[in-house]
């Protein structure tokens, strides 16, 4: 039995400043995981990707990560894109970074 | 140490030109990520998790006071203020951005640094011994060759699209601390009938597959280096295979044809090959030789060592650990712990690389080496200059005095930086060396080498660690496989997994259970971990990392 589809996010990195970037529903892109896009539609996710690379001038690498409904909008569901979503764990740089200094 | 003539820097200028063309045809839309790629990665240009990585060479690990100043400039102007010393003695850059790196590469070119080859399938920066020039036990030292071989492979023409990257590490001692077994061809000097040559090793690496090299020829005259070398990577180039990125190393090629195959088929190339060389190779390392020359070694009283070590327990642990003999009897060889408790092994502050170069400038002889093990070396101090170079690393936080024990940890970037990574190294890293800290064990331990991969690639060589960490991925949770008896020496040896893994709130525990139980069955304080380990093997230590397994065998 095929597995059961789980929802997803659009992610990639910004071409010049190389940081984590989402793909939302207005087909910008935003530094907030909880401000993207989530494709809860199996057959909607490889269009909105597609739709997301018309974009590969100012972005690098688009893929479908996982992701689950939360109370602020999507939250990851594996370590890896936990990482990508705040920064290393031995400084707190990346975004935290960009957080401390709101 | 080797300077550039006006032919290098011309080359390099241009490279960099054209680099900086190729960024800005990726950042107008001129060129795709596709296209682009390959070209960024030529030039050490890698996108990571959360930014792009510079990945800078320092060739053969040594540089002088000039290039450690530039190295901080662009840590501060460029980056986050820091750098990261790595295992094949590069520095790395974590958060650079594309339009600034053509300006990142012109400022290392003022300096003669370069970041050509540091990634793709090319001949990579050649590593050596970080004691080359400066170790008591040194046969000659290695660097003239390595700097001949960076000139070779530099551009290559042939040797550009190799089935898979190819590394070579030097060592001019028999004391082999350049890890020479476990690169694509390792070269080791060696004396025969009162001639110096090399030991040939080709087919060693760490990876999902780890070998040990094996000798293909036991003495090649050195004015033969170049076109045996070559010889290698032709008989390479088209024998490895290119159908499966898992199996086109060197050592897997060397694997399936077997070592004498593969030695018959460069002997015979060889024949081939050496014809074409005229001499000119032999020239140049000759004016390259030049360039080496050991400084002009100050003589001069050595009691201020003397006395400073036998007055202060501080300095007197530091010595202990951080000095290792110079052929200088009266200098020593200072290795700086980049290591210190609770930091990022390989971590150095813009701040901490100048006092570093400025050492190197006031009591070094202007030099300086990094090691594959994440440190810096200061390869020739008078001794009676070691209390106040001491005393100055005191004040930068740099004084650590855990070389070759347990905190001195190799660890890779892991999860918190690489795209590769299967689970994070470096807070395991920190997490261990806090700890041993805390328990004031390590120098009762002694001799230790933890070594921290964060997936199978093995950046962080815990194949040949004698506690080797592999982070990985189990069902979406970070899991540490543990091995033990890997060694990097002469006497390399790959460790053996004890068995399952760990959970990250468990790797740390199960480190202390292994070192309680080789305190406990250690013969004397004189028996390292390793050597415990080679005389009792794995089961004792399966014992302590495994209790329940055991009760449900008895």
């Amino acid at each position: 039995m095929a597995r059961a589809f789980t929802p997803k996010v659009i992610t990639a990195n910004d071409l010049l400043e190389g940081d984590v970037i989402y793909f939302t529903a207005e087909d910008t892109w935003t530094r907030e995981l909880s401000e993207a896009e989530l494709i809860t539609d199996e057959a909607v996710a490889p269009l909105r990707l597609l739709d997301a690379e018309k974009q590969n001038i100012k972005i690098v690498g688009a893929y479908l990560a996982d992701a689950q409904a939360g109370p602020n909008g999507p939250e990851p569901t594996h370590f890896r894109e936990d990482f990508r979503r705040k920064g290393p764990s031995n400084y707190s740089h990346g975004k935290q970074e960009a957080f401390a200094n709101v | 140490m080797y300077k550039y003539n006006a032919f290098d820097e011309a080359f390099l200028a241009e490279r960099n030109a054209q680099f900086r063309a190729q960024v800005e045809r990726r950042i107008d839309g001129s060129l795709t990520e596709d296209e682009f790629k390959p070209l960024r990665l030529m030039n050490g240009v890698y996108l990571q998790l959360h930014a792009y990585m510079l990945r800078v060479a320092i060739p053969y690990g040594t540089l002088n006071s000039a290039q450690m100043r530039q190295l901080a400039l662009l840590a501060e102007k460029w980056d986050k203020g820091y750098g990261h010393f790595t295992t094949r003695q590069n520095i790395q850059y974590n958060w650079p951005k594309l339009p600034d790196i053509p300006d990142m590469l012109d400022a290392l070119g003022e300096v003669g640094l370069h970041a050509i080859q540091t990634s793709g399938n090319t001949i990579r920066n050649t590593t050596a011994d970080h004691f080359a020039g400066a170790a008591a036990d040194e046969l000659t030292d290695p660097r003239p060759y390595a700097e001949l071989i960076r000139q070779w492979s530099t551009d290559h023409p042939e040797f550009q699209f190799l089935g898979r990257k190819f590394k070579i590490g030097i060592t001019g001692s028999p004391n082999d601390r350049a890890v020479v077994k476990a690169h694509d061809v390792g070269l080791r000097m060696v004396e025969k009938d009162g001639e110096i040559g090399f030991e040939v090793i080709v087919g060693g690496g760490l990876g999902r597959t780890p070998m040990v090299g094996k000798v293909i020829r036991d003495f090649l005259p050195q004015p033969d280096l170049l076109p045996y070398l070559e010889s290698v990577l032709s008989v390479y180039n088209v024998l490895g295979r290119r159908d499966n990125k898992y199996k086109a190393r060197i050592k897997i090629t060397v694997q399936e044809n077997g070592i004498d195959k593969i030695r018959e088929l460069v002997e015979a190339r060889f024949e081939e090959r050496r014809h074409e060389f005229d001499g000119t190779d032999q020239a140049l390392l000759a004016e390259i030789k030049t360039h080496f020359a050991a400084p002009q070694f100050r003589s001069g009283d050595t009691s201020a060592f003397d006395a400073t070590y036998s007055a202060d327990p501080v300095f007197r642990a530091w010595a202990d650990t951080n000095l290792a003999a110079h052929r200088q009897a009266d200098h020593a060889i200072v290795t700086v712990s980049i290591k210190a408790h609770g930091q990022t092994p390989g971590d150095a502050s813009g701040g901490q690389m100048r006092v570093l170069a400025d050492l190197a400038e006031e009591f070094g002889y202007d030099e300086l080496r990094i090691s594959h093990q994440q440190n810096v070396i200061l390869p020739h101090v008078h001794k009676s200059d070691l209390p106040a170079v001491h005393a100055r690393l005191k004040d930068h936080g740099l004084a650590t005095a855990n070389v070759g024990l347990i905190s001195d940890i190799i660890a890779c970037p892991g999860m918190d930086y690489c795209a590769l990574a299967t689970a994070r190294s470096i807070p395991v890293a920190q997490e261990i060396a806090t700890r041993f800290d805390d328990l004031k064990l390590e120098h009762d331990i002694g001799h230790l080498q933890i070594k921290i991969s964060g997936c199978i690639n093995a950046c962080g060589h815990h194949h040949v660690a004698h506690i080797g960490i592999l982070g990985l991925d189990r069902a979406g949770v970070e899991n540490y496989q543990i091995t033990l008896g890997g060694d990097a020496t002469e006497t390399a040896a790959i460790g053996k997994r004890t068995g399952p893994g760990f959970a990250y709130d468990e790797i740390v525990p199960a480190v202390e259970r292994l070192v309680e139980t080789y305190l406990a069955i250690r013969t004397s304080e004189e028996e390292t971990f390793l050597e415990t380990y080679r005389r009792l093997g794995m089961e004792p230590f399966k014992t302590a990392l495994y209790p329940e397994a055991q009760k449900k065998v008895a």
